[in-house]
């Protein structure tokens, strides 16, 4: 095991230090960034005082301006954004200037950026709003990918910001993965000056064209006193209704011009009037649905966790005696110890989840699409079932699957609605059900490779891993996966009790989220421990913002699961193309030189005697760390729907040991 | 690994809708019904771009618009669209339903089935020369179109009416030869006093 002496965040003046202190070739002094010099070296060579905003850890100057832009950012003091004049800089109010006063305006506290030419306008009044935590991210996808994981850590809107061409584009992946799994980001981008715009100048592409069909809306700005009415707007957009990333490109002559244009109190979009409340019949109609039904499952989505709909859905699990199945997004909607809880559904659900989706009678499918993860081949989609359906996207409804009863509101309201009308049942009355689904759920978790340290071989087991993370963080830490298998395990083993504790790509399916994301989540709950469940494919698609954690010390601790393989295409490859392992092997650096090179904390763990030891000392360090968890290369995940097959068709592990 | 059949219907003795012998039933997939001609009416904000968002919907979503005419209305910031399209009544559903996802779409309107006024306009130009230009006027008037240019070989007609009476007059005109061919698209409105425009009006 290796530990880190230093601490692991830096200023700018004792990277030097640090460096000959340290292991060799931690951070050469020359890499220090221009712009991180000394505050007074800066003031002395601009001309005229610049507030430096970069957090470092433990100066008296990083702990002034964090409680200074604490007290800032008050809720009194945030309706009175203060005037430059009452900043006491003296030079007239640009596009740029607008652009902060607005993100304070709408709560905005940190944001995920990366400067480049045309946003440098930007960059150069930033300092006059030291109440802007500003985070430099390694690569734009990065900040997106941040900003994501901030917003649904919170339920806050997450705002990252990139230069216009290459910068705009890196952004994108991270904006799509925001519009499938319906989360409220802002991404604002700069471009080329107006008048070069369609001239294919440098670094100028046609990113509100490329962004277009992958956010929920929009807007390409040109005069700077449209600012503060297009991102009133775009906030609006980002977080009402069913949540999205909206998109702002601004031209770097709307960022410079003078702005003389206040910010409107309210918003006018006569387009966009989301349907909150639930229609009254529909909803007496799903009472009488519950009230008939004898074997009703209740499937949750992430819209229970956006709308904060948490309490609401426990009652009515209550008060019916409803067992509660959740998607991959919908996982920690409803504490899992609860014995309503049964664990999620789909693809790589448990299996008595699924058989209970099979098998009943009513669904009543809380903020969810029915996607094909979930539901597999839909015409042997749970057969017997009348569907309740209940979405604020009046789009998602019929989309996929044909429904009975629609419901379309905002699920919180709609659950209070349906509440007092839902008829009370006896536990009794439905016991012999929920023991019939007990008994699937003891035989589904009687399978060998649930909860055991070694799994072949005595290699380590992954999920082994996953659930002593959970363990030892409390079941409270915010546990981000990445994508493949260590999301699956990570949903079905890490155990989650908190809302939003649990965040996943769900819809895109996005390689190297996991990093980033994570970091976002451990900016926005500072209070909550966070994990970062990911594998050895994903970790490398994003690697570049371990420096962004050491820099701006972010205690994000990262569980590498490490199987030396891209383990979902393997196990596709073994199980679906007969064995053909083309390109699924992956060599990776010695992970724990690696995190010391960087400059953060590394750790190792082979064996299962080992995790608890790794996993203590991660959780000791004050600021982030990686554990090289190194896992059996050929496990997978069980059980497993194969693509174009139902939720009843599901492969299972064969128990015995392969014949060599 | 040996795929093992999940037992969907429960054992006996719980309440269940089906006996456990029998098959389950099977789920319909929405939008595989029968496939017709469809009219959307969509008012849409008067910006730049709109038409963009409208179309790369109907793309991403697989849609394909069979005709789009876009114009003013009375209303400055105002745009109208109609849409033709082919599809089941389910997916054609859906389409709407995206579009008003559009933060500058303010109504769409399926009037397939509503009582309408349906008119379409088309220019075709008519190989056409003294010995059967009467013939080709004489056809023109049949269908109450207008002949607004002539030449010696050719003659360009003005047609209006419905997309299938344009059909109709193109069917009769193509033995002549048709040389040019443009077509407006449909432009529909709903018959009596209710107005979708004043419907979306603040």
């Amino acid at each position: 095991m290796v530990t880190k002496e230093e601490g692991s965040g830096r200023s700018p003046g004792r990277t030097a230090a640090s460096a000959t202190a340290g292991a060799p070739g931690a951070v050469l002094p020359g890499a220090v960034p221009p712009g991180a010099g000394s505050p007074d070296l800066d003031g002395a060579l601009r001309g005229r005082e610049r507030i430096n905003h970069m957090p470092g850890a433990g100066t008296e100057r990083a702990d002034a301006i964090s409680a200074g832009r604490r007290e800032m950012l008050s809720d009194a003091r945030r309706n009175q954004i203060r005037s430059l004049a009452e900043r006491g800089v003296k030079r007239p109010r640009i596009g740029a200037d607008a652009v902060c006063e607005a993100l304070l305006r709408q709560g905005v506290e940190v944001f995920f950026g990366y400067p480049g030419g045309v946003v440098l306008p930007f960059y150069d009044v930033l300092g006059d709003y030291p109440e802007l935590r500003h985070v430099l991210v390694r690569h734009e996808q990065g900040g997106a990918h941040a900003a994501d994981g901030y917003a649904r850590a919170t339920g806050k809107v997450g705002v990252c910001l990139a230069t216009s061409g290459p910068g705009a584009t890196n952004l994108v992946t991270g904006i799509g993965n925001a519009m499938l799994d319906s989360v409220p980001i802002v991404a604002i981008t700069g471009n080329v000056v107006g008048s070069l715009l369609g001239k294919d100048a440098f670094q100028e592409i046609d990113i509100t064209g490329i962004t277009l069909p992958c956010t929920k809306h929009n807007y390409l700005v040109r005069d700077p006193n449209d600012i503060p009415r297009v991102f009133a707007e775009a906030f609006h957009i980002a977080r009402t209704g069913r949540p999205g990333p909206v998109h702002i490109d601004l031209t770097k002559d709307a960022l410079m011009g003078p702005c003389s244009a206040e910010h409107p109190g309210t918003v006018d979009l006569p387009g966009f009037r989301p349907t909150l409340e639930g229609h009254f019949r529909q909803i007496k109609l799903a009472a009488g649905e519950i009230a008939r039904a004898k074997r009703p499952v209740i499937l949750a989505g992430h819209g229970v966790l956006i709308a904060e709909a948490t309490e609401e859905l426990r009652e009515l699990a209550e008060k019916a005696q409803i067992p509660v199945a959740h998607t991959l997004l919908g996982v920690s909607a409803m504490d899992e110890t609860h014995p309503l809880s049964l664990g999620f559904v789909g693809m790589h659900g448990w299996k008595h989840v699924n058989r209970a989706i099979q098998s009943a009678d009513l669904l009543i499918a809380l903020g969810m699409r029915f996607d094909d993860r979930v539901t597999g081949h839909v015409p042997t989609f749970a057969p017997y079932a009348r569907i309740i359906h209940v979405d604020i996207d009046p789009a998602e409804i019929g989309k996929n699957v044909a429904v009975e009863i629609p419901i379309v509101g905002d699920v919180k309201r709609v659950l209070a609605a349906l509440l007092p009308q839902v008829q009370s049942v006896a536990p009794e009355e439905r016991a012999a059900y929920l023991k019939e689904i007990a008994d699937w759920r003891s035989e589904s978790e009687r399978a060998p490779w649930h909860g055991s340290g070694s799994w072949r071989n005595g290699q380590l087991s992954a999920d082994y891993v996953v659930g002593r993370i959970g363990e030892a963080s409390g079941h409270d830490a915010t546990i981000v996966a990445d994508v493949g298998q260590n999301q699956m395990w990570a949903a079905r083993y890490a155990g989650f009790r908190r809302p939003k504790s649990h965040i996943s790509s769900g819809g895109l399916g996005t390689m190297g989220f996991g990093l980033p994301a994570a970091m976002g989540a451990a900016i926005g709950r500072p209070d909550k421990e966070t994990w970062a469940i990911v594998g050895d494919g994903g970790l490398q698609m994003t690697i570049q913002e371990l420096m962004t954690l050491v820099q701006d010390n972010i205690p994000v601790k990262i569980a590498l699961l490490d199987n030396h393989k891209l383990g979902m295409v393997r196990q596709w490859q073994e199980l679906v193309y007969a064995g053909n392992y083309h390109s699924s092997h992956l060599l990776g650096p010695d992970w724990v030189r690696l995190a010391e090179a960087y400059g953060l904390a590394g750790f190792r763990a082979t064996t299962p005697d080992e995790v608890d030891g790794a996993i203590a000392a991660a959780r000791a360090v004050d600021g982030p760390a990686l554990v090289h968890f190194v896992i059996a290369e050929q496990q997978n995940v069980f059980p497993m729907m194969p693509a174009g097959k139902g939720l009843s068709d599901l492969l299972e592990e064969q128990f015995e040991e392969p014949k060599q | 690994m040996s795929p093992t059949g999940t037992p969907g219907p429960a054992p006996e003795g719980t309440a269940h809708p089906a006996p456990a012998h029998t098959a389950p039933p099977t789920r319909a997939l929405p939008g595989h019904g029968e496939s017709h001609r469809h009219v959307l009416v969509a008012i849409v904000l008067n910006k730049p771009g709109v038409l963009n968002r409208v179309a790369s919907l109907m793309r991403a979503r697989n849609f394909n618009i069979e005709t789009l005419a876009v114009s003013h209305t009375d209303q400055l910031e105002v745009s109208r669209m109609t849409i033709t399209l082919r599809g089941d009544d389910v997916a054609v559903e859906q389409a709407a339903k995206q579009l008003y996802r559009l933060i500058d779409v303010l109504k769409v309107q399926d009037v397939t089935s509503d009582p309408t006024v349906e008119h379409e306009i088309a220019l075709i130009k008519v190989r056409a020369d003294e010995r059967n230009r009467g013939e080709v006027l004489t056809i023109a008037e049949m269908y109450k179109a207008r002949v607004v240019d002539l030449a010696a070989e050719s003659l360009i007609v003005e047609a209006t009416g419905t997309e299938a009476e344009v059909d109709a007059l193109i069917t009769l005109l193509r033995g002549f030869g048709i040389k040019e061919l443009v077509r407006s698209g449909t432009v529909v409105m709903s018959r009596g006093a209710g107005s979708i425009e004043e419907a979306v009006k603040r």
